[in-house]
């Protein structure tokens, strides 16, 4: 693969203080592409995105080692706001939207870091664009324009927090466990929609800890353990391995437990 | 019933004037968590420029310059210090904001002496009279303009990208600044703007009947600091009752001084901290605010 295509993740080391979060960590996503990236909690999957969007300072963080780059041009070091104007828009953990605007009002605030970049006039129109795309794929977000976004349900939430990061027009689009919390109807219409940005054109790094929706969704996985790439590889392949089998879609804990009904393999996934 | 209705509509118009100070204040607070305590000194610069230049280059001009200048010193207060102070809480930085005030007031009061410094106003000591009651024509201005700079400043705080930003910003930084907003323009904004409506309150606190800029000026400014606490530190509403809560009370105090002489004299440059007092012992966050003052 051409080193000037997609995102290109290159031995990333991450330090908060004396803390390594991640070492040494390599990862690609191709364009057009959905790369799905999984691991338990602490498996330093939240830093590899901060990483990649410029905020690991917030968490007093840093890249201590290794480049991250995006259609050839260096991520790392850049400011968030360098890092969106190039593309790379990321939907952090937890949905944050902001509840004490409205609906329209955190759709703008998504639109702001697209205005500039190359192009030192605004540009309206493409701001407009965008929105009628965000408001076909959430309808229930033009209903709800006008109320605070607290007062929206999880799902709701998570759709407003994708359509404002879809509002700075992203060619990448960086996920972070976008069906955390949400009952499995709505986790499978996250995903449907997942499919539906993809299908037009902006690729997905998808952080799970759900693997079997992440590589459902995905064509390359990686397993990221205490801060290092244990296994990546295709997703159906990985999908089929025994380890990823075992310890992350619950398989092989379903056969121990078989005698115990209260364990069935969806409980298995933790999420404290 | 005329004095109460003149006290009135000057309370109400030193209130609003008070409402332009705990503005600013609280812009800074909701963009950057800094609780400024170098805001007297801002506007102690904004009136400063408009009290030295007004007679080379008029009133007018002067007033412009002040604003600016003001705007300016608040602009390099965040780029040079709170920018750039790498501590890790923002009670820190609240402190160093006193270290500032004091540089900044210690040499502006040096420049001043012992002046009264008058800022060249058009209106002078004229008195509009309405009716029975009378009021001097500095009041109505002040009011008219505090009025309309505060709508004007609510209205882009509502529906401009820079108001949206403010708002993004004051709510989450870390998801802010992952949606392309540059938190340190935001900052740079707030305490730009905090500090050009600082001079603007400058002008309306020398004026008519205050005799002019003095070292004192600092002090009139300080009432605003109970204005924006009781309203609650990171509401713009706040800041505006708040405002208007000190300035009444403050006039009333004063004017009924006489039916008050058993709290003794000068009440009512204490009353605005009295009326904190009692509001913070009874809503701790403010009228309007959603944080604890713990956090300071």
């Amino acid at each position: 693969m051409n080193a000037t295509d997609g995102l290109a993740v290159r031995d990333l080391t991450v330090h908060y203080g004396p803390v390594r979060a991640l070492g040494g960590v390599s990862l690609d996503v191709p364009p057009g592409a959905v790369v799905a990236v999984l691991g338990g909690n602490g498996a330093g999957k939240s830093t590899l995105l901060r990483a990649i969007s410029g905020t690991l300072r917030f968490q007093r963080g840093g890249i201590s080692a290794g480049e991250i780059s995006f259609e050839g041009e260096r991520l790392s070091g850049a400011a968030p706001a360098a890092v969106v104007a190039r593309g790379v828009v990321q939907v952090p953990e937890g949905r944050r939207i902001f509840s004490r605007m409205t609906v329209e009002e955190n759709l703008r605030a998504g639109a702001l870091g697209a205005r500039r970049g190359a192009r030192p006039r605004m540009i309206p129109h493409g701001a407009a664009e965008a929105r009628e795309r965000v408001l076909a794929l959430f309808p229930v977000l033009a209903e709800r324009a006008r109320q605070r976004a607290g007062l929206l349900s999880g799902g709701e939430q998570q759709m407003l927090a994708i359509g404002r990061a879809l509002m700075a027009r992203p060619r990448l689009l960086l996920l972070d466990e976008p069906t955390l919390g949400l009952a499995p109807l709505m986790a499978a219409r996250i995903a449907d929609t997942i499919k539906e940005i993809n299908a037009q054109g902006t690729s997905v790094l998808l952080v799970e800890q759900n693997a079997a929706l992440a590589l459902s969704l995905a064509s390359h996985a990686y397993v990221l353990e205490v801060g290092e790439v244990a296994l990546h590889g295709p997703a159906a392949g990985l999908a089929e391995s025994d380890e990823v089998r075992r310890r992350y879609l619950g398989i092989g804990a379903a056969e121990v437990a078989a005698g115990t009904p209260g364990e069935r393999p969806a409980l298995s996934r933790w999420s404290a | 019933m005329i004095t109460f209705l003149e006290l009135l509509v000057n309370g109400i118009s030193v209130g609003a004037v008070y409402a332009l100070i705990a503005l600013g204040f609280v812009v800074i607070f909701k963009a950057t968590e800094v609780v400024n305590f170098a805001h007297a000194s801002l506007l102690l610069a904004g009136g400063f420029v408009v009290a030295k230049l007004h007679p080379s280059i008029g009133f007018w001009a002067a007033l412009a310059a002040g604003i600016g200048g003001a705007a300016l010193v608040g602009a390099l207060i965040e780029f040079l210090i709170i920018r750039r102070a790498n501590v890790a809480g923002h009670s820190v930085l609240a402190i160093v904001t006193i270290g500032v005030d004091i540089l900044l007031v210690t040499e502006l009061t040096r420049q001043i002496g012992t002046d009264v410094l008058a800022l060249g106003d058009p209106w002078g000591d004229r008195v509009l009279h309405l009716g029975p009651i009378s009021i001097a024509e500095t009041r109505v201005v002040a009011l008219a303009v505090a009025a309309l700079l505060i709508t004007a400043f609510l209205l882009a705080f509502k529906y401009t990208g820079w108001g949206v930003a403010m708002r993004a910003t004051a709510e989450d930084a870390e998801t802010a600044a992952l949606m392309g907003i540059r938190l340190g323009r935001v900052s740079l904004g707030a305490w730009a703007v905090a500090g050009a409506l600082a001079a603007v309150a400058a002008l309306f606190l020398c004026v008519f009947p205050t005799p002019g800029l003095d070292r004192g000026t600092t002090f009139a400014a300080m009432k605003a600091f109970p204005a924006a606490i009781l309203g609650g530190l990171d509401s713009t509403t706040g800041a505006l009752v708040g405002g208007l809560i000190v300035g009444v009370t403050e006039a009333m105090m004063s004017g009924y001084q006489n039916e008050l002489a058993f709290l003794g004299r000068g009440i009512g440059d204490v009353a605005p901290f009295l009326v904190m007092t009692v509001i913070l012992l009874i809503r701790p966050a403010g009228l309007f605010g959603t944080r604890e003052l713990s956090r300071v």
